[in-house]
């Protein structure tokens, strides 16, 4: 390790989809070009978390944090930064700064993070295990197979306090100790990848980042529950986490960190990749456990408990791959560590994809406790285009929209249940004033619709009525009674359902018929949509005080809807008018209203 | 998975290559998604005309084939253009303004989603969030990522997958 500098560029998938490999590249020539091969090391890292300004670049040890960087800035930095030393202010996130020391402190998307899942993602080359060793990692899993026993382990996570990332947020420890209690033969151990929560990718970033730390937590889980087998359950849709967990697989088998006698401690673990097949109901774990065995993926009844009869009717833990991430640092760093970061009954960090109407989209990581302003205004940088913030959904599908005046709430899996929403595997969506409550409510509603297995009745029919009753509603149809009907269908789905999919399809429409109830009935009774998403509620009419004639309206409408001499103001034809809003978008004189 | 396999053409039939790939999984329990996953990375779908051989090399019957194929979203029955359009319908990308530009695709292709163009050219879908929000609207084709995509700027970017 004999160089002086280092650049890492960023090779997350937002990264890597703009230009991201072509600019890896060119850094790579540019500095083989400038003949600093044996100085400067390009590197391949995990995802920097901050998407929104992709593709990220970094240089170590300086900790220089380049923005937006494109292919043809490689040369630049090299010649510049890397030889003459001189920071290029051009490419900064604050391009204010001047010195060269304006590392991540700086920059506001940063600070109020604390990254323990992502502490190695933006670091090491993914496709490098002798980083990832270099890292500490692997002590855990050398500290447990020689000096703990298995019950030990278990403890030590109970300890930790640590709860499931995927959701529903079960103790870990005690998930753990209910397969470790089952009579030793063959048991199982399920890292659940099948990230199908739309507007997250959490567990992606981690994956791709990190790999090792989630086959280094699989093999610690292993050995404290007496499994000698894994699975990862990954989504097909995520080539790259495969390809990068089939390479971390193979180099760790080839360290004898991963197969028979791992370390001569004479115990074996072998781990296989499954992959999903686009099923959002195999998030549950039952339903997970039916896809590897490669049937259907439908839900079963519990108990019993996949810890008690699981895989193939074998003792199974299933956890999602953010928990895993937890565990090599829990046991380096011990139980009671963990077990000091966060509020009374959620330990440790959260990592969430903050996306939406928010001006910094990108990958986070929080202590538990932290609030929802904190995530949105100081480390998001706020609402877009200076809009009003309207409202925040977390757990995706199966959450509630949160609204303004929980802005304040710490965030823990107690206070989000509280206020009609779930922590959920860690999406955060951000609305503004311009998104309609009742269509985003549709929204969600149409993807369990589509994503409901059909097993029990709650789910199938119940989601379907609530998506026909938020169609009427946003297509001004809507009545009173259809309020009522959708409170006592969302009542019903939330307690009949057979798995998690049903029982939290309907935390959209009742969390937004909480909050936001004035809506829906502007919907019903004036038949107004306020945010102007609903087509069918929009009128569109012209100004004739503010209307010059300039007839540009009339040119862009494509229904020929729009009449008027030059000079005259126009009028719009309502019975021919197809709500498309170009009118409203290219007047210049704001004549046109959206009402 | 991503970058659209020319099958060959006429009667669809598991290649050596598959038929050792079956074999080898066939004694592993679970092994049917895995295997359809590989069938379907080779043809771009799933032909029934194969469907049958895997069940007969892996001796269970067609209509536990069917039943997981139609379960599964990523599983295709059809054939899929020789240009596959991936439109991202997160929810990131369903706010921005992903629905405008599945409209658009239509106008521009003359079909609507989930079939392919006359000439065989493009077929487009929508599918579930593909993780890189930061970047919505996001749209694939062939495994080709454009980000922040703009409703003026479709044209353009399918002139390039165009032949000729």
């Amino acid at each position: 390790m004999g160089y002086k500098q280092y650049i890492l560029v960023c090779g997350g998938t937002a990264c890597e989809s703009n230009q991201g490999i072509a600019l890896f590249n060119a850094l790579k020539s540019a500095v083989i070009s400038n003949g600093l091969v044996n100085d400067v090391q390009v590197v391949r890292t995990g995802c920097l978390g901050f998407c929104e300004k992709g593709p990220i670049v970094k240089i170590l040890p300086q900790d220089t944090f380049y923005v937006e960087v494109k292919p043809e800035d490689a040369e630049t930095i090299v010649k510049e930064h890397i030889v003459k030393g001189r920071v290029v202010s051009r490419l900064l996130y604050d391009k204010k700064q001047s010195q060269i020391n304006v590392g991540i402190e700086g920059i506001d998307f940063y600070q109020k993070q604390f990254r323990i899942v992502l502490r190695n993602c933006g670091v090491i080359d993914p496709d490098k295990i002798d980083e990832y060793i270099a890292r500490d990692g692997y002590k855990a899993l050398e500290k447990v197979l020689f000096t703990m026993k298995p019950q030990e382990v278990v403890d030590e996570v109970s300890k930790s306090g640590l709860r499931g990332r995927g959701g529903a947020g079960f103790p870990t420890g005690k998930k753990w100790s209910f397969a470790a209690a089952q009579p030793a033969g063959q048991k199982y151990m399920v890292c659940n990848a099948d990230e199908g929560d739309p507007g997250a990718y959490m567990d992606r970033s981690t994956l791709e980042g990190d790999p090792h730390s989630v086959l280094e937590a699989m093999t610690i889980a292993g050995y404290a529950i007496g499994a000698d087998k894994g699975f990862i359950y990954i989504r097909a849709e995520y080539p790259l986490a495969i390809q990068r967990l089939e390479t971390a697989i193979a180099q760790s088998r080839e360290y004898g960190l991963l197969g028979k006698d791992i370390l001569g401690s004479g115990f074996s673990f072998e781990i296989e990749i499954r992959l999903g097949a686009g099923a959002f109901v195999c998030g549950e774990e039952t339903a997970l456990l039916a896809s590897i065995e490669g049937k259907r993926g439908m839900p079963k009844p519990r108990p019993p408990f996949p810890a008690v009869k699981g895989l193939w009717g074998c003792p199974t833990v299933i956890n999602n791959v953010e928990t895993l991430a937890n565990i090599p640092v829990i046991l380096t760093k011990g139980g009671l560590w963990f077990s000091k970061i966060g509020t009374a009954t959620s330990k440790g960090t959260k990592v969430f994809a903050l996306t939406g109407k928010i001006n910094n989209s990108g990958l986070i990581e929080v202590p538990m406790g932290t609030t929802l302003r904190e995530i949105i205004f100081d480390i998001g940088g706020g609402i877009r285009n200076g809009k009003a913030f309207k409202a925040a959904q977390t757990g995706g599908p199966s959450g509630g929209m949160i609204p303004p005046q929980f802005l304040d709430t710490p965030i823990d899996y107690e206070n989000l249940g509280k206020i009609g929403s779930i922590m959920g595997s860690g999406g955060l969506i951000v609305m503004d004033e311009d998104d309609c409550i009742p269509n985003i409510a549709k929204f969600y509603l149409d993807f369990t619709v589509d994503e409901s297995c059909g097993k029990c009745a709650p789910c199938r029919i119940g989601g379907r009525k609530l998506l026909d009753y938020l169609k009427k509603i946003c297509n001004g149809d809507g009545t009173n009674a259809d309020i009522e009907n959708m409170q006592e269908i969302s009542e019903a789905m939330a307690r009949a359902s057979l798995c998690g999919l049903g029982q939290t399809a309907s935390n959209p429409v009742k969390s937004s018929l909480r909050y936001f109830m004035d809506e829906y009935k502007e919907h019903i009774d004036e038949k107004k949509c306020r945010a102007g998403k609903c087509k069918n509620l929009l009128r569109y009419t012209i100004d004739a005080a503010k209307c010059v004639g300039c007839t540009a309206c009339a040119r862009v409408c494509p229904a020929n809807a729009i009449a008027g001499e030059r000079k005259q103001p126009h009028v719009i034809d309502k019975t021919k008018c197809i709500k498309c809003g170009q009118c409203f978008e290219v007047c210049k004189f704001h004549a046109v209203n959206r009402a | 998975m991503s970058n659209a396999p020319t099958p060959p053409a006429g009667v669809q039939k598991l290649t050596p290559e598959l038929k050792a790939f079956i074999a080898e999984w066939k004694e592993k329990p679970g092994n049917l998604i895995m295997v359809l996953h590989r069938v379907q990375q080779f043809f771009g779908y799933i032909p029934r005309e194969v469907a049958f051989e895997v069940a007969d090399l892996l001796e269970i019957p067609l209509a536990k084939i069917y039943g997981v194929v139609t379960f599964y979203n990523f599983f295709k029955l059809k054939k899929p253009g020789r240009n596959r359009i991936q439109v991202c319908m997160g929810t990131a990308c369903y706010l921005k303004g992903g629905e405008d530009i599945i409209a658009e695709l239509e106008g521009i292709l003359g079909v609507g989603l989930n079939t392919v163009t006359p000439d065989g050219e493009f077929s487009a879908e929508a599918v579930r969030c593909l993780g890189c929000c930061g970047l919505a609207p996001v749209m694939v084709i062939n495994g080709e990522v454009f980000g922040k995509v703009k409703t003026e700027a479709l044209q353009g970017i399918l002139a390039k997958f165009r032949k000729g």
